[in-house]
């Protein structure tokens, strides 16, 4: 996928403008944040499951490699195939060569966020394979001009039903309908014949099992299991970070997972699909592949940002997110929107393709509050800021301007001479009043708020003339 | 017990009396308050932008003034948690520093919760009338948990009453140079949060970060809002308001 996070401050005034997406915004908020406040009441020791949680995803990655090993064994003993793919384009490629190897004309998909890493929808279609996204939200996507998710689980959040009943009426060339069921049979009607035509199922994995070489599927509408059985070829897309050791680890990360997404005890589809059709099985795939994706992950492992990789993509950091809420994920610019986007994008899309990222944040700390494997996001992004300023990514005058106030802090005598001017100086602009409507040395600022006369004198001056 | 009190840059700059009505409170809870002369600011911004020798450098120059006195007291839960928190693991590389950034972290506090957990000050000096609504500042909350210290003090008035807003742990959207650098999302954020304090009818919004409370008064006035008076936490405990 493209990168547009370089234009993220425009992108996000635009948003802030688009009062339709805005009234959008306050509804899902409400939503996930008040759902999930209740799930996780059902968990008897939240925090002490958090914290298994983060100990069993810091495990893994610490010997990622062993893990992937043993998964790559277990699948392989099962009739799967493992296939490796450095990058997007190596994704691609593996999947193209894929529904060659099988004639494949169709392929229906099931949600897969390494798909959108990969842009792999335009390369199936430059290859003459027709790709079928059924995933409600991602349907709704692909027949809008292939629109780019804005949400992780929820990839149409910035679109209301009348926007979604416009779409339908003139995708499906039938009566224009604004009730939710009518719509949802309505796609189920023009979906169901994909299922049955497709030759090959794309979905992507919220699990994978080292143990048993399953791979786990958390969904809500069903298309997963369609995907995942009815063609002949199956195809798996994942991160190779999404590696756990056993059934029992997967049984503890599925009581945050769904909670912490959905505010759901648990998904409306769960399944664990191992190997390939047994002669005995009445269903399954005669071939299922794994692409297992790097994308930037490996550098990641071991680096300063390794807690990232616990992440499983539950999306509670940007439901929680102030900056999410406002503006939605499309001026993120990639495939990652909120806390842990700013963070995803620079690790796997280059930092200095996303300088804006980390910065656009108020470090809240609400992200980490909510994250099911308490991933610190404020520090890491903390940490993007201080890369971007070692590689000089920060514009000059910003770099400049920190060092000299900082020079000027560090010498007492100097900065109470700053001080006293500083003071006069705003307290003249406030002409008299109690506050200063334009600010030139901060017009991001009073734009949109005034800016509060100070109190006349400086703390320090006040204090010195107390003193007998 | 010898208190130092950090007044923060914001106070000094914008509210000394925001730092006298500290004194004063510390004094109440029988304190002896001492002010260090030559401190400044404690170098969060130069931290949260990503300049860690700057942020290090003031880091050094903080401790070094406050390390003499039994407590560091500072009416901001951001500075206190910046000082707390965060100086160990800024000076980590420096084995001298970071002993002495550990030694002084725990004799670090917010001054809410200096005056309800430590000083455990018995009368509250000041007098309010009135309804105020309480917005907790995020380093404060989330970090170092300051919730009931202020809303502990604030009952023991009997003049106020306290009405609480929709989101009152929601983020104000100032977030430091993140509300110069991306001022319309930091304005829309202050925005929700002036509605949520207005639809509280309250005739104050209380708060103990400063950063916040400019953010909130400036979108307030700049929302129409003439008459919800904002007020740091030590102003109305003191009874200056
Ligand atoms: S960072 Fe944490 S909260 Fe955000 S999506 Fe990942 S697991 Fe969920």
């Amino acid at each position: 996928m493209e990168i547009r996070s370089m234009r993220f401050k425009a992108n996000a005034s635009a948003k802030l403008a688009d009062a339709g997406l805005q009234r959008n915004l306050r509804k899902a908020k409400g939503k996930f944040v008040d759902t999930r406040a209740v799930a996780i009441k059902e968990i008897d020791d939240f925090e002490g499951t958090r914290r298994a949680a983060r100990d069993l995803r810091d495990r893994v990655l610490k010997d990622l490699d062993l893990w992937l090993e043993r998964f790559e064994t277990q699948a392989t003993a099962r009739g799967a195939t493992v296939l490796w793919a450095r990058d997007g384009a190596e994704i691609c490629r593996h999947v193209v060569d894929i529904a060659r190897r099988h004639g494949v004309k169709k392929a229906t998909k099931s949600k897969s966020m390494l798909s959108e890493e990969a842009g792999l929808n335009q390369a199936l279609a430059a290859a003459g394979v027709e790709p079928v996204e059924t995933d409600l939200g991602e349907y709704i996507l692909q027949i809008n001009d292939n629109e780019p998710p804005s949400h992780i689980i929820a990839p149409v959040m910035h679109k209301n039903v009348e926007q979604v009943a416009d779409l339908f009426a003139k995708t499906h060339h039938k009566p224009r309908k604004t009730d939710i069921p009518q719509l949802t049979r309505e796609a189920r009607e023009v979906l169901r014949s994909h299922f049955l035509t497709a030759d090959m199922g794309i979905s992507g994995g919220n699990f994978l099992v080292a143990e048993t070489g399953s791979v786990a599927l958390v969904t809500n509408e069903g298309n997963g299991r369609m995907v995942t059985t009815l063609p002949k070829v199956h195809v798996v897309i994942t991160g190779i970070e999404k590696v756990i050791p056993t059934l029992e680890d997967l049984s503890l990360l599925m009581r945050l997972l769904p909670r912490s997404a959905t505010g759901q005890s648990i998904s409306n589809y769960f399944s664990v699909l191992t190997g390939v059709k047994q002669p005995d099985e009445s269903d399954g795939p005669e071939h299922l592949y794994f692409v297992l994706v790097d994308n930037g992950r490996a550098d990641v492992v071991g680096s300063e940002y390794h807690e990232m990789l616990r992440c499983i993509r539950c999306g509670a950091c940007m439901n929680h997110c102030p900056v999410y809420q406002s503006i939605g994920g499309h001026a993120y610019g990639w495939v990652y929107p909120g806390p842990m986007g700013s963070i995803l994008t620079p690790l796997y899309a280059g930092i200095e393709n996303a300088v804006d990222l980390p910065n656009a944040a108020t470090l809240c700390g609400q992200c980490s509050a909510v994250c099911p494997v308490l991933i610190p996001l404020p520090e890491l992004m903390r940490k993007l800021r201080e890369e971007q300023v070692e590689r000089k990514l920060r514009p000059l005058a910003e770099r400049l301007a920190l060092k000299a106030w900082a020079w000027v802090a560090n010498r007492p005598a100097l900065y109470a001479l700053g001080t006293w001017f500083a003071v006069r100086y705003l307290k003249w602009l406030a002409g008299g009043g109690d506050r200063i409507r334009v600010l030139a040395a901060a017009p991001e600022w009073t734009a949109g708020r005034d800016f509060p006369a100070p109190q006349g004198k400086t703390f320090r001056e006040l204090y010195r003339q107390r003193q007998p | 017990m010898r208190v130092a009190l950090f007044v923060t840059c914001l106070v000094d700059l914008m509210r000394p009396r925001i730092g006298f009505a500290a004194i004063e409170l510390l004094e109440a809870a029988g304190c002896e308050v001492v002010v260090p002369e030559k401190q400044t600011c404690c170098g969060q911004p130069a931290y949260n932008s990503g300049d860690r020798a700057s942020a290090a450098m003031l880091a050094k120059k903080t401790i070094a003034e406050f390390e003499p006195f039994d407590y560091l007291v500072a009416p901001s839960g951001s500075c206190a948690d910046q000082i707390r928190t965060e100086y160990p693991g800024l000076l980590a590389d420096d084995p001298e520093w970071h002993g002495r950034a550990v030694a002084l972290a725990s004799r670090v506090h917010e001054l809410t919760d200096f005056l309800v957990s430590v000083a455990k000050i018995e009368k509250i000096p000041g007098a309010f009338e009135g309804s105020v609504t309480y917005h907790d500042s995020c380093a404060g909350l989330r970090s170092l948990g300051i919730k009931d210290q202020p809303r502990a003090l604030l009952a023991r008035m009997p003049g106020v009453e306290l009405k609480e807003m929709t989101g009152a742990d929601e983020c104000c959207g100032f977030g430091g140079t993140f509300a110069v650098k991306f001022g319309d999302i930091s304005t829309a954020i202050a925005a929700k949060k002036c509605d949520n304090v207005v639809a509280t009818g309250a005739d104050a919004v209380v708060a103990g970060d400063l950063g916040c409370l400019l953010n909130i008064e400036g979108k307030l006035r700049r929302m129409g809002d003439e008459k919800t008076k904002v007020l740091h936490i030590a102003e109305i405990l003191a009874g200056d308001a």
